[in-house]
């Protein structure tokens, strides 16, 4: 659907995007994941042909975004783009969905019915007469997105399209993201920095970080395998080990983590120097080494150092040679009634360690 | 002091019993004008459209030349206009000079700076964002240009109604190009020109005010339009 290949984009002296190269496949949903400021927002500029790459290729569709402006034109109308911050056009909201479809020349009755309809689809049934300065945030959210989906593209961009709405109206746009993609076959394209919706709604996800694409990858890939400490970080994977294999049977290592014996799978050979991830929530915490689980690889007695509550969880820190950061449910931390301090065992399987070796992990 | 007062207190008499010639005056005042203003929206809007959406060497010395023009002097537009329509120079086989017509081609020249500039102003108070996501949409760069302009439109008008305003209350064009022809090209500005140096003041009072009220028309329309 979509294939950047080496694309560098500057603007003046400054870099925003350096020899990216990646594809987005027909159907899928696509995410750019990053904090702000690492140019998601020029890839889908790029893609729309609003902005040109310095320098490589871009094709959508098949065909090289290079080209005269009526063909650019004819790309643009199989697309549509939802800005972080939309602007509406003065006048009413039925204006401003009907532009889209008054520029492809649809004849006057199927536009005032397919504006109904998707005004209906983003929820907004009954607000054709609405003047656009009188919408909140979130109303002009979904306006833009509906404008967008009028004519029926069949290459959706988003950026960022729930950064300025409250929990529930995320949920809806969601849902809508999905049913699209699902119903319609709508190939979707949207950059975000919330990587728990990065994961809700993709296919698969790129993490943008520094100018580059640093990984691609389907959410379990992401989240699980990070491959730098980066993109580890930014899926809140807060531990993150260096250590070194000391010996390898047969696909399980053991790693040696300043003092620290771990066991986990990997193929590298004994001296390889590497980074451990383990995902918070695969850690379990328990006064019983085994209590409830099924003989785990790593056992290590642990030190409680500090207790954060958060939402329905508990984090839990503790000193087992090496730190290391737990989530528990706050009922199990007040059952185990854990405070800092407090001597207990820390227990993980082999497979939730993911090693990565330090070369590559920079 | 009794001239003035006695002269206001004629002015009245002569607005309010629908005097033939000073309704005669204003009809002609408001028709030339009125005309003068369609005719430089014609020409400027576009001209402001292209030179706003084309890049080109020198669009910024262009931009500052029309904005000095706003101070165009009336007599400069008038002499300008005289000279292209006198029977020597270049129009002057077309028999407008001292006519009602070449006094719109005078006021026309005289505002289409004003115009063109104030078409720029609003074009450019269309913001980044509105004209990014018109292309989004998938117009054509016509219906991008025509779009930022309907876009820009109220304050485009507010730039029309300043240029009647501009038109309407010039002396020095309506004076050289129509020559102040009594039932001809006489209008407001010239008559009171006119007639305060024959000492008909009351006359001269009555076609004032109703200058001053045309003129409170028209900033109230502005208001209006600034509003939206």
């Amino acid at each position: 659907m979509i294939r950047f290949d080496h694309v560098c984009k500057r603007y003046g002296e400054k870099e925003v995007l350096s020899n990216l190269s990646f594809e987005v496949r027909e159907g899928e949903v696509f995410s750019l994941v990053g904090p702000s400021g690492t140019g998601k927002t020029t890839i889908l500029r790029i893609i729309a042909m609003l902005d040109n790459p310095s320098s490589g290729t871009v094709m959508v569709m098949g065909k090289d975004t290079r080209t005269p402006d009526a063909l650019r034109v004819a790309l643009r109308r199989q697309m549509g783009m939802v800005f972080q911050k939309p602007a509406a056009l003065r006048g009413s909201v039925a204006d401003n969905v009907a532009l889209g479809l008054k520029f492809r020349k649809f004849p006057p009755e199927d536009i005032s019915r397919r504006v109904s309809e998707v005004l209906d689809l983003v929820g907004l049934s009954g607000y054709e007469g609405r003047r656009t300065n009188t919408l909140s945030g979130g109303e002009l959210q979904r306006v833009a997105i509906a404008r967008a989906l009028a004519p029926g593209p069949r290459l959706l961009l988003l950026d960022e399209p729930t950064a300025n709405l409250d929990p529930v109206a995320t949920e809806k746009i969601e849902d809508l993201i999905l049913s699209l993609n699902e119903k319609s076959g709508i190939t979707i394209v949207l950059s975000t920095h919330d990587m728990a919706q990065a994961q809700r709604l993709s296919t698969r996800i790129a993490v943008v970080l520094d100018r580059k694409i640093c990984q691609l990858g389907n959410p379990f890939q992401i989240f699980y395998q990070p491959v730098t400490r980066e993109v580890a970080r930014m899926v809140g994977i807060d531990n993150i080990l260096a250590g070194e294999i000391v010996a390898n049977e047969g696909g399980l290592a053991s790693v040696d983590v300043s003092g620290v014996i771990l066991h986990a799978p990997s193929p590298l050979d004994p001296g390889t120097r590497v980074t451990l991830f383990v995902r918070p929530e695969d850690l379990f915490i328990g006064k019983d080494a085994t209590a409830g689980r099924s003989s785990p690889r790593n056992v290590l007695p642990a030190t409680i150092l500090r207790l954060i509550p958060q939402g329905p969880n508990t984090r839990v820190t503790v000193d087992a040679g090496v730190r290391l950061t737990g989530v528990i449910t706050r009922q199990s931390c007040q059952e185990l009634g854990l405070s800092p301090g407090m001597t207990v065992s820390v227990s993980f399987k082999a497979n939730a360690v993911h090693v990565v070796p330090v070369e590559k992990a920079g | 002091m009794n001239e003035i007062v006695d002269g206001f207190v004629q002015a009245f008499s002569l607005i309010i019993s629908l005097d033939p010639e000073v309704l005669e005056i204003t009809a002609r005042s408001l028709l030339i004008s009125l005309a003068a203003t369609a005719v430089a929206s014609l020409v400027a809007i576009p001209l402001g459209g292209l030179i706003h959406f084309r890049e080109f060497g020198g669009k910024r010395g262009l931009i500052t030349i029309i904005q000095t023009l706003y101070a165009l002097p009336t007599v400069v537009a008038g002499l300008f206009v005289f000279l292209l329509l006198s029977r020597a120079g270049p129009l002057g086989f077309l028999g407008l000079l001292f006519t009602p017509v070449g006094m719109v081609i005078g006021q026309a020249v005289l505002i289409i700076p004003l115009l063109v500039g104030m078409t720029l102003v609003a074009l450019s108070g269309v913001k980044r964002a509105i004209s990014d996501e018109i292309v989004a949409l998938g117009a054509t760069q016509t219906q991008a240009i025509l779009t930022i302009i309907r876009e820009a439109r109220f304050a485009i008008i507010g730039g029309i109604i300043l240029g009647f305003g501009r038109a309407i209350s010039e002396v020095g064009a309506a004076m050289i190009i129509g020559g102040n022809i009594r039932g001809y090209t006489r209008v407001l500005t010239t008559a009171i020109a006119l007639e305060t140096s024959m000492g008909n003041i009351a006359l001269s009072i009555a076609l004032g005010m109703i200058l001053l009220g045309i003129a409170m028309v028209v900033t109230v329309a502005l208001f209006i339009v600034q509003e939206r």
